[in-house]
């Protein structure tokens, strides 16, 4: 029985030294961290889809602790709900920002631009808009291999079986800007909602001259400047060929809609694309 | 025994159909089309408008910063429209139009047989002359030739290596030039040695190309310091980091120019380029196109005039073939499928290939079966099944740490992929997001 007694105190030595040491070391080395971030991470949605321009939403909720002010900081899943919640946590102001949509700005469906020739490389915008303009004549437009799917952790991104362009679901897109990112072409914006999801927008890209721009594709904007003319709250403009409606000014009246010859400029109305 | 790179390399078949033939002169079209970017770096500045007469050989764009080369209509005639055109890619770019009327060249130009005396050139008047006559790179990079004779602070060429090698299947062109203009290409490289003071040169040819290696080591020795170097025949030889490999057995370092091994490479149309300027000239306003292709009726190589829509060249070889899957402007390997016949020969188009439609056409990409032919034949030395895994997840910061910047897009490992995986498009993209990075890190 002689050998019980001294393994009993060697470890009874040891682990008291190793508590000590771990006491030690805890105490010197011990990362504070504010309690907020973690009741801030536990409101917001989890989909760590970097749509706020962090890391996930533990880097986004870190932010929002560490800022002074939440002017700029975003988190486009959960919205404006969210971030008052988040505001009542803190103790701070947020201001309102109105909920944004991704919205796609090509309307080049199959029968509007012809296909002039054929790719058969690997089927990813990115590759493809490297090696060429795509298969219309077109070069500004959609190439309809869904990149922009890919990248959407929503579900909220499909292509059209028959117009083969992007259709952006209205109730599960977050306007995260995951797709708008991942457009070679920059087709797709985050713009307003609009009331009741009513908006208008120029769905086309193409910086060519009007004639040019109509030869590839009918619904192109031709720069003829008649939304310019018509527009009563003077939202439109012309840049490079091609009309922009400013969002801020635009009163949403359809008029440039109606007016428009190519149906370049779209009026969304509930969930139905209404187009001249 | 021959001389080749040290890492990997294929065979394709060679199918050199235009082998032999003279460059025949393709008479004038009644419209060129010349873009103003046609070099690597910034487009040229416009110096003509609508209505203007030019004359063959006329400046009519400046180089627009260090990295640009001038360009010269290659026809006389009249400005019929400056508008935006659609290049090989379908991406719209300026261009200028002209409706050719006679054939009226520059007086300055000396007609053919007449010459210039070259003996005592400094080095800078050789490299200014080359400038002023729009010379860039003929193999296809198109990188202005001026800039590269002018190495940076601190490094110093110590050899010419012309790349005689013309490596791309099908292609002739070289081959072509080399037998028909031996004297001048090897003038045009005694001058090139003078302009960046080297003693040597070396003209490395591929063995399948005897009577070009013959021809050139016969009158070589008239030629003090110029050197036939016959290489195996083994793709990408022509690659510039191979050719200086193969010759001189040096290894430029991943990320440096060759420059920094004292080398300069130079390829075979840019040489006589450069003897046409010096002695006789003449801008850089025509090249030898290779129109080529198992269907077509009269494979051939064409003198042609910058700016001449492909058409003209494929009508001359015996019209378009019915079953035309793909028109590649350069060759098999490396060059790109036009979107339409219309495109204009530019300063880089070595080659008009046209191939069948199931030739052309890709086959379904299968899983990756591990073989590591990739591995073996990358002449980069890079691994890149590994690459174009990464680069499906996205891993762009782990595809820099392998080296895929030094990867020079020769092809070699979609081409010899057995389930058909479409490597090069993946590495491609890697490239262009890194790229995109560090532009953004700058």
């Amino acid at each position: 029985m002689d050998f019980i007694l001294p393994a009993v105190l060697s470890l009874g030595l040891i682990s008291i030294i190793s508590a000590i040491v771990l006491y030690i070391v805890s105490k010197k080395f011990e990362v504070r961290e504010d309690p907020r971030i973690a009741e801030i991470q536990a409101i917001l949605p989890a989909a760590n889809c970097g749509g706020c321009g962090y890391p996930g939403c533990s880097g986004f909720a870190a932010a929002c602790v560490a800022a002074s002010s939440l002017d700029g900081l975003l988190c486009p899943v959960g919205g404006a709900a969210t971030m008052t919640r988040l505001a009542g946590i803190l103790g701070k102001t947020v201001e309102r920002s109105d909920p944004r949509i991704a919205v796609l700005h090509c309307n080049g469906r199959c029968e509007k631009r012809p296909r002039l020739n054929r790719y058969d490389g690997l089927s990813v915008c990115a590759a493809a808009s490297l090696l060429y303009g795509g298969e219309t004549g077109c070069s500004y437009g959609c190439l309809g291999m869904g990149d922009c799917v890919a990248v959407c952790n929503f579900n909220a991104i499909r292509i059209h079986p028959e117009t083969l362009l992007p259709e952006i679901d209205e109730a599960r897109c977050t306007a995260c800007g995951a797709c708008a990112k991942a457009c070679p072409k920059q087709l797709i914006r985050m713009l307003k909602k609009g009331p009741d999801s009513h908006r208008v927008y120029v769905a086309c890209m193409n910086k060519e001259k009007g004639a040019v721009a109509r030869k590839a594709c009918a619904a192109a904007c031709i720069a003829c400047s008649k939304c310019v003319k018509i527009c009563v709250s003077q939202a439109i403009t012309l840049e490079n060929n091609l009309a922009r409606i400013d969002e801020e000014k635009c009163i949403l009246c359809g008029q440039c809609v109606a007016e428009c010859p190519t149906s370049a400029i779209v009026e969304h109305i509930k969930n139905k694309i209404e187009s001249c | 025994m021959l001389k080749t790179f040290h890492i990997g390399g294929i065979h394709p078949p060679e199918c050199k159909l235009s082998a032999g033939g003279k460059p025949v002169v393709l008479p004038v079209p009644g419209q060129v089309v010349i873009p103003l970017s046609q070099h690597a770096g910034a487009p040229a500045k416009l110096l003509v408008a609508k209505g203007d007469e030019v004359r063959t050989g006329m400046l009519i764009a400046e180089a627009s910063g260090f990295i640009s080369a001038r360009i010269h209509s290659s026809v006389s005639g009249v400005v019929s429209k400056i508008d935006d055109v659609a290049d090989a890619g379908g991406y719209r770019k300026q261009a200028v139009v002209i409706d050719v009327k006679d054939d009226v060249w520059e007086d300055a130009i000396l007609r053919e047989g007449q010459t210039l005396p070259t003996d005592d050139l400094p080095a800078e008047e050789i490299i200014e002359r080359i400038k002023k006559a729009g010379i860039v790179g003929l193999g296809g990079a198109m990188f202005p030739t001026h800039v590269k004779l002018t190495p940076p602070p601190g490094c110093k060429a110590d050899v010419l290596i012309i790349n005689g090698a013309e490596c791309e299947p099908y292609l002739t062109a070289d081959h072509a030039l080399m037998l028909e203009k031996s004297e001048e290409i090897l003038t045009g490289v005694r001058l090139l040695m003078q302009a960046c003071q080297v003693e040597r040169a070396c003209i490395g040819i591929e063995n399948n190309k005897r009577d070009a290696i013959e021809k050139l080591s016969a009158l070589a020795p008239h030629y003090p310091g110029v050197e036939i170097v016959p290489l195996k025949v083994c793709y990408p030889q022509g690659g510039e980091k191979q050719l200086i490999d193969a010759i001189t057995g040096r290894r430029v370092a991943s990320g440096a120019l060759p420059i920094s091994e004292g080398a300069i490479v130079d390829n075979i149309g840019t040489v006589f380029a450069v003897y046409e300027a010096i002695v006789r000239n003449k801008p850089l306003i025509e090249r030898v196109v290779s129109v080529t292709g198992k269907q077509i009726k009269n494979p051939c190589n064409l003198r042609v005039r910058i700016g001449t829509p492909v058409r003209h060249l494929i009508e001359y070889a015996g019209g378009l073939p019915e079953d035309t899957g793909k028109i590649i402007g350069g060759g098999p390997m490396m060059g790109r499928a036009l979107i339409n016949a219309d495109i204009p020969v530019t300063k880089g188009t070595s080659g008009i290939l046209l191939i069948a439609s199931q030739e052309a056409q890709r086959q379904s990409s299968r899983n990756c079966i591990r073989c590591a032919k990739c591995v073996a034949i990358c002449c980069m030395g890079l691994e890149p099944n590994y690459l174009m895994n990464i680069s499906e997840f996205k891993q762009w910061e782990l595809m820099k740490k392998n080296r895929v910047m030094d990867c020079i897009e020769c092809g070699s490992c979609s081409y010899t992929c057995p389930a058909h995986r479409p490597i090069l498009d993946h590495i491609r993209m890697g490239k262009n997001e890194v790229r995109k990075q560090e532009a953004r890190n700058a």
